[in-house]
């Protein structure tokens, strides 16, 4: 079965993305797809480059960014969503612009379009924070 | 292959977090690219369409106004919880194309839609 995720809460905010970073997990575990992960609304700041979470707490951006890279698992960030909340990649900047990328690696930043293709291509969505 | 319906339960209020923006963001983004979807405000959300609720008198978008084009982009499906309506109370002047359902409505909107998205 091929299973898209949303995710909507901050990565500092409770632990919904850690929740879903474990179904993400299970879904691949128990043999189903897991092709796209939609980040939207403040669930973008897990994709900053300069997240840092307490030492006592799991890492919830690298728990992502393993399993983007161990499953090939693609992370979408909003690109409106994540412009707000100052997540850029080299494309959101100007040319000449004398700022730097805070995109954090395995992320990529689209737009809503990759959500509806992510969502038509289910069978199942699973929204995390709303 | 055929198209999927989806059905978006909105439920927070317009102001104090911006899922609401978002969620309506995604809605009509939906809608843009021609998937078929439903609207149901539920909880908080029905404060999304409580008449008077400027959001530009503090800054952010007008959220009423985003809702409110949503019959330009072919939505017509769209609903709020008759109920949550009554405990916020909210009575007239709902949008003309905004359906008040009871938990009946509600269950067979969540079962004909391919996919649920909640913001």
């Amino acid at each position: 079965m091929q299973y898209t995720l949303l995710a909507l809460s901050s990565p500092s905010d409770g632990q919904c993305l850690l929740t879903a970073a474990r179904v993400a997990e299970a879904i691949i575990g128990k043999g189903h797809r897991l092709d796209t992960v939609f980040f939207s609304d403040a669930a973008t700041t897990v994709g900053l480059a300069t997240l840092s979470m307490p030492q006592d707490e799991i890492a919830v951006q690298r728990q992502w960014q393993r399993l983007a890279a161990d499953h090939a698992v693609e992370l979408v960030l909003c690109v409106a969503s994540a412009m707000q909340r100052g997540v850029v990649g080299v494309d959101e900047l100007p040319s000449d612009s004398e700022l730097h990328p805070t995109l954090a690696e395995g992320f990529r930043i689209g737009g809503l379009g990759q959500l509806v293709a992510a969502t038509h291509a289910a069978d199942r969505v699973l929204t995390f924070g709303g | 292959m055929a198209k999927k319906s989806v059905l978006f339960i909105l439920q927070h209020a317009p102001l104090g977090a911006s899922l609401a923006r978002a969620g309506i963001d995604t809605v009509l983004a939906y809608a843009a690219f021609d998937q078929p979807v439903s609207v149901l405000f539920s909880g908080a959300g029905v404060l999304q369409l409580a008449p008077g609720a400027d959001c530009q008198r503090v800054g952010r978008r007008d959220l009423r106004r985003m809702i409110d084009s949503m019959p330009l982009y072919d939505i017509d499906a769209v609903f709020a919880d008759a109920a949550a309506l009554s405990a916020y109370g909210i009575s007239g002047n709902l949008p003309p194309f905004v359906e008040a359902v009871e938990s009946n409505a509600i269950r067979q909107l969540h079962e004909r839609s391919d996919h649920i998205l909640s913001f």
